[in-house]
């Protein structure tokens, strides 16, 4: 893989502003459909912020705080393996710049 | 069927969304004289919105006049650079022209500033702005829309505008436009960079207010469907890929990783380097062109914007944000007729899409309504520019074996790649068709 001169997508997302949701996950993972549909090495992939991982157990991790709301799982997800909503109102990634 | 609302309402009229196209339409409403609730679900308005970030502007000065003096853009757009990146080459088209500067018709943006200083213009024109509030619903009753529901309060409205961005989570909710096929999507992940003036006005050969554009074609997607931009900001860089979802979905590729080729490609990396990253982030982009923009009205709903899939990628240019605001424009004249005569029927409303296909959104979709088709085209991303370049390094490369006229030299090159004649003329054809 090349090397960001800006570090792992994590060590970026660390410089974003976000107002996480403790209370409620805006994403939820259909574990039993999730494995079915084989969709976890999929979400890893496509989501550019590295929220989706394989677990070694099989499932998918999901770090829904590090989410920047574009919406590409939701729309490439196999059908009834996410659950996805905006975070409520104020919550979520903060752009400053855009 | 009984089309006057008599019902108490809470607005005349419900934004739901400030991005452009939401607060252009408030802004608009309210000058003419209605009350405007214009509802976001960031902390402030723009804090959720991110573009590649060339606005072309100019339908904001009927918009908004006034928009070039006051509004915080970051460069007017006087220097375009068409480019295919390969492995080890970077051909450019790149055309800079003062009269651009003279004309203005493209500044670069950056959303969180520029949309917050339009929200800020709706609230002077008298908009009730409520930022940090997601509407959850539209509410209907009889099959039309009466309001919204937000935080389990319902609001009430004769016209809904919905103006939520190209995942509308809204119209799918409510069954008006249902989940586009993948292949009019693709996913945006931006870099901002942030330089000083000087360095950016040395790298790119720019002087004052100016800017450059570059959109870029081949090695930059590893021949997905898509592209790579690069557009200057005053004190920083937008830079970043976009990937088509359907491509993007089967390859194997992941989006993160791409984006990091992109940026460290050789070529990038001297327009980068030592730069500061200052955001990382991600957005859809709608790439369905024409046949994307379907379902624009219902009673008592419009939708505008993203929402209502008016994004053009031509492969030059990327538009959505004048789109954005020429559909609020628009949409803005209908509902204030609407709200004139007290009907907010399917019947009233649907001289809104019949007024868009009057003024250039309406007409510039229908002109590239060929362009999606097109840049489906896997050749686009991959052949064609490995090809380019390989002509030019025919016609450079002067190693003192005898040159030959162009026209033979590309006849080599095409011999030489996995390209047939026909098909790349065939190509050639649909492009100067589509395009
Ligand atoms: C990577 C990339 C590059 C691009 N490059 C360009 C370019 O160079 N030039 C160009 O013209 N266009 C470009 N575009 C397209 C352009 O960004 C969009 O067309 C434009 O932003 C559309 O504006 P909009 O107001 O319709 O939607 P948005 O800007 O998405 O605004 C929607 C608003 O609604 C809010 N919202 C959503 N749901 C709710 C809810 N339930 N409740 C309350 N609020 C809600 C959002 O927070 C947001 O503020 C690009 C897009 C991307 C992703
Ligand atoms: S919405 Fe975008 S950033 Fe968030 S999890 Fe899905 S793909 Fe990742």
């Amino acid at each position: 893989m090349s090397k960001n001169p800006w570090g792992t997508v994590a060590e970026r997302l660390d410089r974003n502003r976000y107002e996480t949701d403790t209370e409620q996950p805006h994403i939820l993972v259909d574990q039993e459909e999730a494995a079915r549909a084989g969709a976890g090495p999929l979400l890893a992939r496509i989501c550019p912020a590295g929220v989706y991982s394989e677990q070694t157990d099989g499932g998918v991790g999901v770090l829904y705080a590090a989410c920047l709301e574009c919406g590409t799982c939701l729309a490439a997800a196999p059908p009834g393996v996410l659950s996805w909503s905006y975070p409520r109102g104020g919550m979520g990634v903060i752009f400053r710049e855009g | 069927m009984d089309t006057t609302v008599t019902a108490e309402v809470d607005f005349d009229v419900i934004v739901a969304g400030a991005g452009i196209a939401g607060s252009v339409t408030a802004y608009r409403l309210a000058l003419h004289g209605h009350s405007v609730l214009l509802v976001e679900r960031g902390p402030s308005p723009g804090s959720k919105n991110l573009s590649g970030g060339v606005f072309y502007c100019r339908v904001m000065e009927e918009a908004m006049p006034g928009f070039l003096l006051s509004a915080p853009i970051e460069r007017r757009i006087t220097r375009n650079c068409l480019s295919f990146l390969s492995e080890s080459s970077f051909v450019n088209l790149d055309y800079a022209d003062d009269r651009l500067a003279q004309s203005v018709t493209a500044v670069s943006v950056l959303r969180a500033k520029l949309d917050e200083w339009l929200a800020a213009q709706c609230e002077e024109a008298g908009v009730v702005l409520m930022p940090g509030v997601r509407v959850d619903a539209l509410v209907t009753e009889d099959g039309r829309v009466t309001g919204i529901r937000a935080g389990g309060d319902e609001l009430r409205a004769h016209v809904v505008v919905a103006a939520d961005g190209v995942n509308s989570l809204l119209c799918r909710q409510a069954g008006v436009r249902g989940p586009e096929p993948l292949k009019h999507l693709a996913v945006g992940v931006k870099s901002v960079i942030g330089l000083p003036r000087r360095v950016i006005e040395e790298r790119f050969n720019l002087t004052g207010d100016s800017g450059a554009a570059y959109a870029i074609v081949g090695d930059c997607t590893k021949d997905l469907g898509g592209g790579g931009f690069l557009y200057t900001n005053r004190e920083s860089l937008s830079v970043g890929v976009v990937l088509r979802l359907d491509d993007l979905a089967r390859s194997g590729e992941s989006s993160a990783e791409l984006h990091d080729r992109f940026l460290t490609h050789p070529v990038m990396e001297a327009f980068l380097r030592d730069g500061e990253l200052l955001e990382y982030g991600c957005h859809l982009v709608a790439e369905g062109g024409l046949a994307m923009a379907h379902d624009l009205t219902r009673p008592g709903l419009v939708v505008v914007g993203d929402a209502a899939g008016l994004t053009l990628n031509t492969g030059f240019t990327v538009r959505g944000m004048d789109l954005a605001a020429g559909s609020a424009l628009a949409a803005a004249g209908v509902v204030d007729a609407a709200l004139k005569r007290g009907d907010y029927s399917q019947e009233a409303l649907d001289a809104y899409p019949r007024e868009l296909d009057k003024i250039f959104v309406g007409k510039d979709m229908r002109t590239f309504r060929r362009a999606p088709l097109f840049l489906e085209n896997p050749r686009m991303y991959g052949d064609y520019g490995r090809l380019l370049s390989d002509i030019m390094y025919g016609v450079y490369n002067l190693d003192t074996t005898p040159r030959r006229h162009l026209a033979a030299g590309a006849g080599d090159a095409l011999k030489n790649s996995p390209l047939a004649l026909l098909p790349t003329i065939r190509d050639a054809l649909a492009g100067v068709r589509a395009l």
